[in-house]
């Protein structure tokens, strides 16, 4: 039976919380001896990863090292061979298809290379999807969304389809629909992949404000150091395995 | 960074004091490294000795002395010199982290190690330079800018270099001691019987 105390935010965990990590406070998501394979390819090879509450963690390392592997089990996408995923205490990973659907919608956040918006719908309606999924009212969820365009530097923009904004307006567009939720972790695979110096730092700039703001983890994949130096901390994935760790 | 030019660029609008030189410098050049009183007054002091500025009053009317800086004619022409003239662009191969690696490897150690030693150090200043760019005028974000593509560009050879660190170890085997010349070393005989 799958643990449903792990899909509501404010029911506490059926399992106590694990003891505080550091000054940061407890963690909030855990992957331990996570191994994924992919038929010959052994993508994770009992793989420990810790990501304390609000804390900002950049996972670096070689392309085909398994980065995208590790977010994709942390975020319940997809399930490890073996090992478990941990949040807020409560195991995840063994959780039905349909639990983790209504886990990732409602405790997760997600920002991928290329926005992957709806073309066909405005920015405000992009943003609110997540809320209109997990079947809160229109008038409701659009309301929640529109207090995020100013935070995110999209003042104006709400009526905008995503063809008719830049790749920097499109990806705060996605950055606001990751937020929208209030989830506890963000997961970012790659966010400014796509775009220029600039709008890049500007990306990071408004995702780390906004999370460090409302005290939301963000599990940030990327290859690129002047990105991952947004973070409070990196970890270093080589071969299925974190390789390195600096502590904050 | 030339402090000896960018103090005859401070002075060149105005005489000053050396305290102003400081914090200007600090201001535009140094925002979270200032610079040490001791440097400013050195650098001012050969400066005045290659006669590229004098010394234009001394103010001790309270405490200790305050001296005024005015750059020269020689002074202006050595800026103007320098501004003008490209930078060479620094090949680095001399770099020291090119030497720690090598030595690494010829000393048998392992390479990795000292690379990810060097990416925490790398990525720990890439961070407080993040930090300090984000709320800094546009000026002082602009120098960490610049700070930050360097550091990239190390971090980017040191990802390349781990990459190939196993390739590394087979084209550079480690040194090994010469028989013939280990006899005449007595220390190392010593040590192996230690
Ligand atoms: N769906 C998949 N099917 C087969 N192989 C995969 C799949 N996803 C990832 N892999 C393989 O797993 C390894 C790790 O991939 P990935 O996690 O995408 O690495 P990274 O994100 O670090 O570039 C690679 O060898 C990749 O080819
Ligand atoms: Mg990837």
């Amino acid at each position: 039976m799958p643990d449903i105390a792990v899909l509501d935010p404010d029911t506490p965990p059926a399992v106590t919380p694990r003891p505080v990590q550091d000054s940061h406070g407890r963690v909030v998501l855990a992957g331990e001896g996570l191994v994924k394979r992919f038929g010959q390819t052994e993508a994770l090879r009992g793989l420990d990863v810790e990501i304390a509450r609000g804390e900002i963690l950049a996972v670096m390392g070689p392309s085909g090292s398994g980065k995208s592997t590790l977010l994709h089990c942390l975020a319940a996408i997809i399930r490890p061979d073996a090992g478990r995923v941990m949040l807020d205490g409560a195991r995840i990973d063994d959780l039905g298809e349909g639990d983790r659907t209504k886990l990732r919608r409602r405790r997760f956040g997600f920002v991928f290379q290329f926005g992957q918006l709806v073309p066909e719908l405005p920015a405000i309606e992009n943003v609110a999807l997540p809320l209109l999924l997990d079947g809160v009212a229109r008038t409701e969820a659009q309301a929640r969304a529109a207090e995020l365009f100013p935070q995110l530097g999209l003042d104006g923009l709400e009526q905008r389809r995503p063809g008719e904004m830049s790749g920097g307006q499109a990806q705060r567009v996605a950055v606001a629909r990751a937020l929208v939720t209030q989830p506890g972790v963000v997961f970012a695979d790659e966010p400014t992949g796509s775009l220029d110096s600039l709008a890049g730092e500007q990306v990071m700039e408004l995702l780390t404000d906004a999370a460090r703001a409302t005290d939301t983890a963000v599990v940030l994949v990327t290859h690129e150091p002047r990105i991952a130096a947004y973070a409070d901390r990196e970890v270093v994935v080589r071969d299925g395995r974190i390789a390195t760790t600096s502590g904050r | 960074m030339s402090t000896a030019h960018a103090l005859l660029g401070l002075l060149e609008p105005a005489p000053r004091h050396g305290y102003d030189l400081k914090r200007l410098f600090d201001r535009y050049f140094a925002p979270d490294r200032p610079l040490a009183f001791g440097q400013v007054y050195a650098t001012l002091g050969r400066l005045e000795r290659d006669g590229r500025v004098v010394v234009a009053s001394v103010d001790q009317a309270e405490g200790p002395e305050r001296k005024t800086y005015a750059i020269t004619g020689a002074g202006e022409r050595d800026l103007d010199d320098w501004l003008r003239d490209p930078i060479d662009p620094e090949p680095h191969l001399q770099a020291t982290l090119f030497t720690k690696v090598t030595l690494a490897v010829l000393t048998g150690r392992p390479v990795t190690k000292l690379l990810d030693a060097q990416r925490h150090a790398h990525l720990a200043r890439m961070r407080e330079l993040t930090t300090l760019r984000r709320d800094a005028a546009l000026p002082v974000a602009l120098l960490a800018d610049y700070a930050l593509f360097h550091l990239e560009a190390d971090l980017r050879w040191i990802e390349l270099t781990a990459a190939r660190a196993d390739e590394l170890g087979r084209v550079i085997p480690p040194l090994i001691a010469d028989p013939a010349t280990a006899e005449v070393r007595p220390t190392s005989v010593e040590t192996s019987h230690a």
